[in-house]
C-alpha cells in the first residue's frame, strides 16, 4: 500500500547531478557557511556586551577580589535580560507560527495590559502601598497564573468551541486588551501626580524591575517551556504549511496549536511578570531572525532568535547605562534603535 | 476503495450535502463535477477528514476516517486544497520534503530523500527544485504542490482543483501528470474539475454532484451525454464527437 514507489518513466530517465540532493533547510553550503556566520558574530557580540556589563566602569582591577564582588551584584541584570531574551524570543516566534501570521505578537492576547491593569489598580485602589504589596515571590507567582489563565480560558473557549476560529480569536485578544487597557488609562488619569509618577516608571519594561527572588520560578518557567517549544520544532515546521496541510500530513492541528499557545502563555506571563511590557522586543527579534538565519526550520530560527534578543536587550542597556546614565527604560531605546535596523532591513530586503 | 455511507452535512438550516452512499473504485481517475456550490469540495474535505461530518461514515480502504488515527491516515490518503500559501519561504524541495513527515517525523533518511528526488523529477521540476516557490509561475507551483502529495506515497490522492487559475497548456501538463500518476504509480485519484472535457477525456470515472447529492456515477461515455449534462449542470449542454472523444458543448 504505502510502499508504492514513484518510478521515472523510461523516456525521462537522464542521468542523475553529480551532486548529492538534499532537502535540508540550508541546501547549499553558502547558505550553511552563512547561517554559522551569523551564529558566531551573535555569540561574539552577546559574550562581548555581557562582558561589558560585568566588567565596564568597574573601578577595581580585572581579577581582584572587590571586581567579582561588583560583577556579581550586576550579574543579576545579564541573567534577568538572558530570561526575557529566552522568553521573548521563543514565544514570539512559536506564537507567530501558530497563528500563521508573521506581523503580530503574543501580546496580542493582551498579557501585557493585563500586567498594566494590575499595577494601576493596585496602586489606584491601594496607592503607593499597593504596589509594594505586589512585590514578592507569592505575587509573582499569582501575576503569572492569572495571565496564563486569562489565555488559556481565551483559547480554550475560542478554539474548541463552535467557532474554533484562529482569527476570532486573536480579534477577541485584541478587543480584550483595548478594554483593559482603557480602563488602565482612565484609572491612571485619577491617580495624584506622584503616584502616577511611581506607576510610570514600572510601565516601562525595564530590567531594574525584575527581583533575583523571582528567580526560583522564572528561571524553571522558562527553560522548560522554551525546551519544550524547541523540542516540537519539527512539528512547529509543519505548522507553518497552515491547518489544512498540517492534518494531511498526520498531525492533530487543534492540539498542536493549543500546545503551543499553552508554553507561549507561560514564557510571555513569566518575562512580563518579570520585567513589564516588552511588546516590541519580541516582534523585532523575531523578524529580524528570519531575515539574519536564512532558513525556514524552527531549529535554525530559535537559535538565532534568542541571541539576537540578548544582543538587543544587552546591547540597549549597556548604552543606556554608559553613555546616557539612564539604564532604567531599556524598552524605549530598544524601540526606538531596534524600530530603525528592522525599518532598514524590511525596507531593504522587501519581504518579511 | 472509498465507500461513503449515509453522509450528511449541514451548514444552517437551508445548506445540507447529503444523504450522500458512494463507492469510489480503487484505481484510476475519478472527477467530482457539478455546478457551483454543489458541494463537490465540501465531500472531497470530508474523505480528506479536514472537516467532519454530521451523520454517516467514510471509509478509505476499509479504514473508518473518523475513527482511524490521523497518523496513520497520513499513509493511506493525502489531499491538497485550492488555496495554499505558507508564511515561510520554501524552496520545491523543502516543500516536497514535508510530504515525508507522515514517515519521518522531519528526520528526513537517504529513503526519503530518494523518494523527495523521484518525486521532484515526476513532474518534471528538477532544475526548479532549488528555487522558492515565489520565484514560480502558477503552473509550476501547482507541481510543486502536488509533487508533495505524491511524495506522501498514499494510495489514494485527493485533489481540490488542481487546475484552478491555470492556462490551458498548464491544466493539460497536469492531468497528463496525474493520469501518468494513476497508471505507473497505480494511484487512486479523486479530483474536483469544473471543466467537464477536462473530466470527460482524462477520467476513468466521472461523479456528478448536485445540490449536495450524488446525482451520477459512471464512465465518462455514461455521463457525457446531452441529457446528463443538461440535468446536471442545469445549461443546454449538447455533447459532440471531438477527435478524441466526446466533447460537451455549451457556450
Amino acid at each position: 500500500m504505502a510502499e508504492a514507489t514513484i518510478a521515472r518513466p523510461a523516456a525521462e530517465r537522464r542521468t542523475p547531478p553529480a551532486r548529492r540532493r538534499t532537502s535540508g533547510a540550508l541546501p547549499t553550503p553558502r547558505a550553511r557557511r552563512r547561517y554559522w556566520i551569523v551564529l558566531a558574530i551573535l555569540i561574539v557580540l552577546a559574550t562581548g556586551f555581557a562582558f561589558g556589563l560585568l566588567a565596564w566602569d568597574n573601578p577595581l582591577p580585572v581579577g581582584s577580589d572587590g571586581f567579582w564582588r561588583i560583577a556579581q551584584m550586576r550579574a543579576t541584570s545579564v541573567l534577568v535580560m538572558a530570561i526575557v531574551a529566552v522568553c521573548q524570543a521563543t514565544a514570539t516566534v512559536s506564537f507567530q507560527t501558530a497563528t500563521n501570521n508573521r506581523i503580530i505578537t503574543p501580546s496580542i492576547m493582551g498579557f501585557e495590559s493585563l500586567y498594566i491593569a494590575i499595577q494601576t489598580s493596585a496602586i489606584y485602589f491601594l496607592g503607593v502601598t499597593g504596589l509594594v504589596a505586589l512585590t514578592g515571590l507569592p505575587q509573582f507567582v499569582l501575576q503569572v497564573a492569572v495571565m496564563v489563565g486569562l489565555s488559556l480560558l481565551l483559547y480554550g473557549w475560542l478554539l474548541s468551541g463552535r467557532y474554533g476560529n484562529l482569527q476570532i480569536m486573536l480579534l477577541i485578544g485584541i478587543i480584550i486588551g483595548g478594554g483593559l487597557g482603557s480602563i488602565s488609562t482612565f484609572m491612571q488619569r485619577l491617580l495624584t501626580p506622584s503616584d502616577f509618577d511611581v506607576l510610570t516608571a514600572r510601565l516601562f519594561g525595564s530590567v531594574s524591575n525584575a527581583d533575583p527572588d523571582y528567580f526560583p520560578v522564572a528561571i524553571p518557567l522558562c527553560v522548560v517551556a522554551s525546551v519544550a517549544l524547541w523540542l516540537r520544532s519539527r512539528r512547529l515546521n509543519v505548522l507553518t504549511l497552515g491547518r489544512e496541510a498540517t492534518i494531511n500530513l498526520g498531525l492533530n492541528h487543534k492540539s498542536e496549536i493549543m500546545k503551543v499557545l499553552f508554553l507561549v502563555s507561560l514564557l510571555m506571563a513569566t518575562s512580563t511578570a518579570l520585567v513589564g511590557p516588552m511588546t516590541f522586543l519580541g516582534f523585532l527579534v523575531a523578524t529580524l531572525a528570519y531575515q539574519f538565519a536564512g532558513s525556514a526550520d524552527h531549529r535554525h530560527i530559535f537559535p538565532v532568535a534568542v541571541l539576537t534578543g540578548f544582543v538587543v536587550l544587552a546591547g540597549a542597556y549597556f548604552i543606556m547605562k554608559n553613555v546616557f546614565y539612564a539604564q532604567g527604560v531599556v524598552s524605549i531605546i530598544i524601540e526606538l534603535v531596534g524600530g530603525s535596523v528592522f525599518l532598514f532591513v524590511i525596507l531593504r530586503k522587501g519581504r518579511l | 476503495m472509498i465507500t461513503l455511507t449515509n453522509v450528511r452535512k449541514s451548514y444552517g438550516d437551508e445548506v445540507t450535502i447529503g444523504p450522500v452512499d458512494l463507492q469510489i473504485p480503487t484505481g484510476g481517475i475519478t472527477a467530482l463535477v457539478g455546478p457551483n456550490g454543489a458541494g463537490k469540495s465540501t465531500l472531497l474535505t470530508m474523505i480528506g477528514r479536514l472537516m467532519g461530518m454530521d451523520q454517516g461514515a467514510i471509509e478509505i480502504a476499509g479504514f473508518d476516517v473518523a475513527s482511524t488515527a490521523s497518523k496513520d491516515l497520513a499513509k493511506i490518503v493525502s489531499i491538497l486544497r485550492q488555496e495554499n500559501h505558507f508564511i515561510t519561504r520554501l524552496t520545491v524541495r523543502q516543500l516536497v520534503g514535508f510530504g515525508r513527515f507522515p514517515y519521518s517525523k522531519g528526520r528526513l533518511t537517504q529513503h526519503c530523500e530518494d523518494t523527495i528526488s523521484k518525486a521532484i523529477d515526476f513532474l518534471e521540476l528538477t532544475d526548479l527544485e532549488h528555487r522558492y516557490l515565489d520565484q514560480l509561475s502558477g503552473g509550476q507551483r501547482q507541481r510543486a504542490y502536488v509533487a508533495m502529495v505524491l511524495c506522501q506515497e498514499t494510495d489514494h490522492v485527493l485533489l481540490d482543483e488542481p487546475l484552478n487559475n491555470l492556462d490551458m497548456k498548464h491544466s493539460v501538463q497536469m492531468m497528463r501528470h496525474l493520469k501518468r500518476a494513476a497508471t505507473e504509480l497505480g494511484r487512486t485519484i479523486i479530483v474536483v474539475l469544473h471543466d467537464i472535457n477536462f473530466a470527460g477525456q482524462y477520467a476513468d470515472h466521472i461523479c456528478a454532484v448536485k445540490d449536495g447529492r450524488v446525482v451520477e456515477f459512471g464512465t465518462p461515455a455514461v455521463i457525457m451525454t446531452d441529457e446528463v449534462l443538461t440535468r446536471v449542470f442545469d445549461t443546454d449542454v449538447q455533447v459532440i464527437d471531438g477527435p478524441n472523444g466526446a466533447l460537451a458543448v455549451y457556450y
